[in-house]
């Protein structure tokens, strides 16, 4: 069933040019003497380009064949990584690539969202934040809280975050995934 | 969920300021020697236009201008007249739009459009006067409030912002032709005025949204409802349309006097309104026989309640009124 404009909503996923977007934004537009359009703001699922166009009012959209599903991340293979449907528990093998940045921080039997397009895996998205023990760290200089000054620390998956001086290897730290920063220690070696 | 009262009283102040304007429009008007008249809500036939779509009342239509009556009053003799009321267009629902809203229309027999031009410039800053307190949003950034206003041509804007070279009578496939060499993605459009309006939205109105109002002059035929033929160039009218702080405003014709020229553009846009499978309203028989005795005139179109967006620098429309049409 093709969409039309008036199906426009705020994610929304349909086809345009040959690529799956979704609808960030929408305002109708109506020039005095013209046809109605709805001026979307959407965002291309395969790059990320985000874009506006004017649709006129009964233009057709094509849907788009994408599904999010939540799966969990299960082990890595030579150059893959194997998920697991968190309902169906049907494994699926997607390439490094695919996974792109978030492998740096996916800890095993993390819940991540898979989008699919055309069944194919397209994109990886973590969660905001994870909670990490933190592997390895110099220890930090007894009685220094200064903010400023920060240190190594390396997690589960082999990333390295930025910590303050006062953490210590066995802390639990929490982790904005989006920037790969630290925000707080949430407990304690 | 905002409790009605916080809201409404939040408005008062917009409120204040739309009553003070209104009633600073009337004597304006009063003293350029206009008769208000209140012309009918419900009527049989309602504009013709193939994008307007009227609200039915019983076996009527609420009206989406009150240009027709007016007209048939101005063919009587009435040489300056002004109607300040309701209009209602269905499925019109935005930022900048109301189903229901208040248009203020007027016409002057005997006057050029630039009269009506420097009317709108008049009525303008005598609404950021009368709203009492200085001006807000993006038009007022570069621009005090005073005319004169900028004056541009449709032709101008489209080759300055969009790279085509209109004519203004070419075949839509010509101008699809053009649209496309300038990078547009036109979808399906296969009418002129869709093809037109693409291009509009997506490379020259984005240019209106800051400075000061702009009149945009000279309307390709194709869009030229009720207005007479250019009487220098025959592919275009004597329509103005007036921009201002990315709202558009006002729209101005001088008008069309020709009843079987009116007739057979009537004609071509109820068939335009059967080819897109909407409902096509009867001719005004009426209105045909009044613009045979109907003298030069000019006349405008403004949306009162974008007027008042404009002046107070408020960006939704229903922020203006006490009641938005999903607040009833």
């Amino acid at each position: 069933m093709p969409y039309d404009t008036s199906d426009i909503r705020k994610g929304l996923k349909f086809m345009m040019d040959g690529a799956p977007y979704t609808v960030i934004e929408f305002q109708f537009v109506k020039p005095g003497k013209g046809a109605a359009f709805t001026r979307t703001r959407m965002k291309n699922l395969l790059t990320g380009a985000v874009l506006e166009r004017n649709l006129r009012s009964g233009e057709r959209l094509e849907e788009a064949n994408v599904e999010v599903k939540t799966m969990q991340y299960l082990y890595r293979d030579a150059d893959s990584f194997v998920f697991m449907d968190t309902t169906t528990y049907d494994q699926v093998s997607i390439p490094e690539s695919t996974v792109g940045d978030s492998k740096a921080f996916m800890p095993e039997n993390i819940n991540v969202e898979i989008l699919f397009f055309d069944n194919r895996a397209v994109d990886v998205t973590l969660p905001n934040f994870i909670e990490q023990k933190v592997m390895e760290t110099e220890p930090g200089f007894r009685g220094d809280t200064s903010t400023n000054t920060t240190k190594p620390a390396k997690i589960s998956t082999g990333a390295s975050v930025q910590v303050p001086l006062f953490i210590v290897a066995g802390d639990v730290i929490k982790i904005d995934t989006r920037t790969g920063q630290y925000l707080e220690r949430v407990g304690r070696a | 969920m905002i409790d009605e009262a916080d809201r409404l009283r939040a408005r008062r102040p917009a409120l204040e300021a739309r009553a003070r304007v209104l009633s600073s429009i009337r004597r304006w008007f009063e003293g350029e020697g206009f008769l208000e008249v209140d012309t009918p809500a419900r009527v049989r036939a309602p504009g013709q236009e193939v994008h307007l779509d009227a609200l039915a009342s019983e076996d009527r239509w609420l009206v989406t201008s009150p240009e027709y009556a007016m007209k048939r009053l101005c063919g009587a003799g009435y040489e300056r007249i002004v109607s300040i009321g309701k209009c209602w267009r269905a499925e019109e629902r935005g930022p900048h739009h109301e189903s229901e809203f208040t248009m203020i229309e007027w016409y002057r027999a005997g006057a050029p459009l630039e009269k009506i031009a420097a009317d709108c410039e008049e009525l303008v800053g005598l609404a950021v006067q009368a709203a009492g307190r200085a001006p807000e949003g993006p038009a007022f950034a570069s621009w005090s409030g005073a005319p004169p206003f900028r004056r541009a041509t449709v032709r101008e804007l489209l080759a300055a912002h969009a790279g085509i070279d209109l004519r203004g009578d070419e075949p839509a496939s010509e101008l699809a032709d053009k649209a496309r060499a300038a990078g547009i993605a036109l979808g399906s459009a296969t009418a002129w005025d869709d093809i037109f309006f693409q291009v509009w939205l997506d490379r020259v109105e984005p240019h209106f949204a800051a400075g000061t109002p702009l009149f945009v002059f000279d309307w390709p035929s194709p869009l030229g409802a009720l207005a007479r033929p250019h009487p220098q160039d025959p592919s275009l009218v004597e329509r103005f349309e007036l921009y201002a702080g990315g709202l558009e405003l006002a729209n101005a014709f001088g008008e069309l006097t020709d009843p079987e020229e009116q007739r057979a553009r009537f004609t071509r846009e109820s068939e335009a309104r059967r080819a897109r499978g909407k409902t096509t309203y009867p001719l005004d028989e009426a209105l045909l026989a009044a613009l045979a005795r109907m003298p030069p005139t000019a006349g405008v179109a403004l949306g009162f309640d974008r007027l008042m967006m404009l002046v107070l620098g408020i960006s939704a429309i229903r922020d203006v009124m006490p009641f938005a049409s999903d607040e009833i």
